[in-house]
């Protein structure tokens, strides 16, 4: 079970994409697995056959657990101890995190009484677990026939997390962290966009609507372009210190219809082209709200763009997902008054905002970072 | 006759009918009252013993033994501009009228597309516990809640008895109003300035947040006695008396059950497709999600009612087995 996040400690297996005898190669996705944020689908980073699932689907397993054998293609045959394990396709275990501990299963409560459809549970009660987020199979029931009652999910919940989904709880753990430990500063400007609406509105005259560039990619390169000239916002600061990185995973910040978001990853979106970038945007945010991610797009990201200028707001203020250092945040594209050239014309601007690591970093490294992002974003054909 | 009474006399259920019935005869010269035995005798019930003195025999009126005929006549009378009460001696001979009231009294206003409309109020005694065998002890509400058209009353308590005539006799259409046997006995303070009440709601006659014990009628009594048994043990049991049996007053059925979450639904009639049935699936319809125990039907068993008395109140719900019905919702911990 690999681990798809800092603070995740187990995952439910849903379903394997291979069998026993099936031949995988490198990148392959072998099963799914279900975290506190998404459905994620699970690489194979080997090739060879599949000897042996050792997880039944359905299963909820601490993070490190062997989840298949595969017999790499070379070796000739099976023994027992000679096989390799599934390596986990994981982003490096939190040094602050705890070790994988064994899962703490619910165990079966043996007052409940259970039906085909699950713990036998009055309507009532089923509602106010369902508001309090308690789990009923976790409950001992005292009612008619051992039925769990209002009173039992009362009871349950006085003991229980308070009443919050596994995302969010996710969520308030990363942004609490962040505060806790990030000294954040902020820096914010405004952005002449002419240059760029103008080259979108050439580029997308001929295109079909699906096909058609946004503002976004122009804002993720031009964010990532930055990142190789101010190497001090792309990376993770761990064990005291950080570690810039070489290469820009930078995290798109996309809003769940049913509440919290995700940041995938896009990989080295410095080096594509605007059209790739664009496409791997696309794939990406209709996966994340298909909750479809693969485990490797939503591990190491090195920076995090957040746009909500789509929502109506001028300003993002930031928080900085940790071990990240850096936060870029975009406004609403609108035409304000700018003065140039001595007049005050009507430009379509942005407002762009950094929320960057002080420890990392100082303002005026920051300033230099945001002033490459206004500067590529005025040569729009250079992207 | 009592015709004066002090500030709060102890009244009994069947003065209390007396008493509503003389003074809508007294107040309206449109009133009177017809049915078997009701005159010379003073009725079967000794409702309306004394009256015959006061109002003469053309408003107090003995008819034959033919509830069809004399039901008609009622339904005449009403069309005709009277406001006739009609009693028929028990529920069991009112299958003899069905006719006339299901196909004539209740449906009246709509074959005349509006125009006939049938201000008719029937009384009728109903329910087992006089050990008078099965064909007299039926408790056939249900049959007439049934039906469009129809307005159904259970007056439980002694205000209700005396305060629902005059109400039901201001209405436009036939009411059929049900009076317990068990009940013409029972004795009651009524004030002296007792008088018409409301006929559009059910009533809370206990609070409690355990558990709703929802009755009418008859049972009232035996409801409110299993209560006083489980708050003993520490069960507050809330008894809602429905008092009107069509319609039925959907938002206080559902009010007490959101405020107990759990319902024992006491009936007098059998279990099957009856009133206790209809109670049942309209708190699912409208409360389900507030629900946290199945609801319970306490009814009479369904037998001809026996007449040996031992058989009998087996056959009926009865204190203790309401109130055992109550204790299995109620979680011991719970």
């Amino acid at each position: 079970m690999p681990s798809l996040g800092a603070d995740m400690e187990s995952g439910r297996l849903l379903e394997w994409r291979v069998k026993p005898g099936d031949a995988v190669h490198r990148g392959d996705i072998v099963a799914v697995v279900d975290t506190d944020k998404a459905a994620i689908e699970i690489e194979v980073f080997c090739d060879g056959v599949v000897e042996k699932l050792l997880v039944p689907a359905g299963e909820q397993v601490p993070v490190g657990t062997p989840l298949a054998l595969i017999r790499a293609a070379a070796e000739p045959a099976v023994q027992a101890g000679e096989i390799r394990q599934v390596p986990a396709a994981a982003a490096p275990p939190s040094p602050a995190g705890p070790a994988p501990q064994p899962a703490s299963q619910p165990s079966p409560s043996p007052g409940a009484s259970v039906t085909a459809a699950g713990p036998r549970a009055s309507p009532a009660a089923r509602k106010l677990a369902r508001e309090r987020g308690v789990d009923l199979a976790a409950i001992a029931g005292t009612g008619p026939d051992a039925a769990i009652t209002v009173a039992d999910v009362e009871r349950a919940g006085a003991a229980a997390p308070p009443p919050v989904s596994a995302m969010r709880r996710t969520i308030a753990a990363a942004m609490s962290r962040s505060k806790r430990e990030i000294p954040h500063y902020y820096l914010g400007t405004s952005i002449d966009l002419q240059p760029a609406v103008a080259f979108l509105e050439a580029r997308n005259a001929a295109r079909p609507v699906t096909e058609r560039l946004l503002p976004a990619a122009l804002l993720i390169k031009a964010v990532a372009l930055a990142c190789r000239e101010v190497p001090e916002m792309n990376g993770h600061f761990a064990d005291g210190a950080f570690a810039p990185s070489a290469e820009v995973r930078l995290g798109f910040a996309v809003a769940l219809r049913g509440g919290g978001l995700v940041a995938p990853a896009l990989p080295a979106p410095d080096r594509q082209a605007l059209d790739e970038v664009m496409r791997m945007l696309r794939d990406v945010v209709e996966r994340a709200r298909a909750g479809r991610l693969r485990s490797s797009e939503i591990a190491g990201q090195t920076i995090t763009v957040t746009s909500l200028g789509d929502r109506g707001v001028e300003s993002v203020f930031g928080v900085i997902h940790p071990p990240q250092v850096a936060l870029v945040g975009f406004g609403r594209i609108a035409e304000r008054p700018w003065v140039h050239d001595g007049k005050v014309l009507v430009r379509p601007a942005v407002h762009a905002s950094l929320s960057a690591d002080h420890r990392v970093s100082d303002g005026h490294r920051g300033a230099v970072f945001l002033e490459a992002v206004a500067r590529f974003l005025q040569r729009p054909e250079g992207l | 006759m009592t015709h004066t009474t002090p500030a709060a006399a102890k009244t009994s259920y069947r003065e209390a009918v007396r008493l509503a019935l003389c003074e809508a005869m007294r107040a309206d010269p449109r009133v009177f009252l017809m049915g078997e035995d009701v005159g010379r005798y003073g009725g079967c019930y000794a409702v309306s013993k004394g009256m015959l003195d006061e109002f003469g025999p053309e408003r107090v009126r003995d008819t034959p033994l033919s509830e069809s005929a004399f039901v008609g006549a009622g339904i005449g009378a009403a069309l005709g501009g009277m406001r006739p009460v009609v009693e028929i001696m028990t529920v069991n001979f009112s299958l003899l009228a069905l006719d006339q009231i299901v196909n004539n009294a209740a449906t009246l206003l709509h074959m005349s597309g509006g125009q006939c409309n049938v201000p008719l109020v029937i009384r009728m005694a109903t329910g087992a516990g006089r050990q008078l065998a099965a064909q007299h002890s039926h408790s056939l509400e249900c049959w007439y809640a049934h039906v469009p058209g129809l307005r159904v009353m259970a007056p439980a308590t002694v205000a209700d008895a005396r305060g629902m005539l005059g109400t039901a006799l201001r209405q436009p259409d036939p009411v059929v109003i049900f009076e317990h046997v068990m009940l013409y006995a029972v004795e009651e303070d009524l004030p002296a300035s007792a008088g018409a009440v409301d006929i559009d709601h059910a009533a809370v006659r206990r609070k409690g947040r355990d558990v709703s014990l929802i009755t009418y009628g008859g049972s009232l009594p035996k409801v409110m006695a299993a209560a006083a048994t489980l708050a003993a043990e520490g069960i507050e049991a809330e008894v809602l008396d429905l008092r009107t049996l069509r319609p039925l007053d959907d938002e206080a059925i559902v009010a007490t059950v959101r405020r107990t979450r759990r319902a024992v639904v006491v009936d007098e009639g059998w279990r099957s497709v009856g009133l206790a049935a209809e109670v049942s699936a309209r708190i699912v319809e409208q409360a389900f999600f507030d629900l946290d125990a199945p609801i319970r039907r306490v009814c009479s068993a369904e037998v001809p009612i026996p007449y040996a008395r031992h058989l009998e109140q087996a056959a009926l719900p009865q204190a203790e087995t309401i109130a055992a019905a109550a204790r299995e919702l109620v979680a011991p911990h719970g």
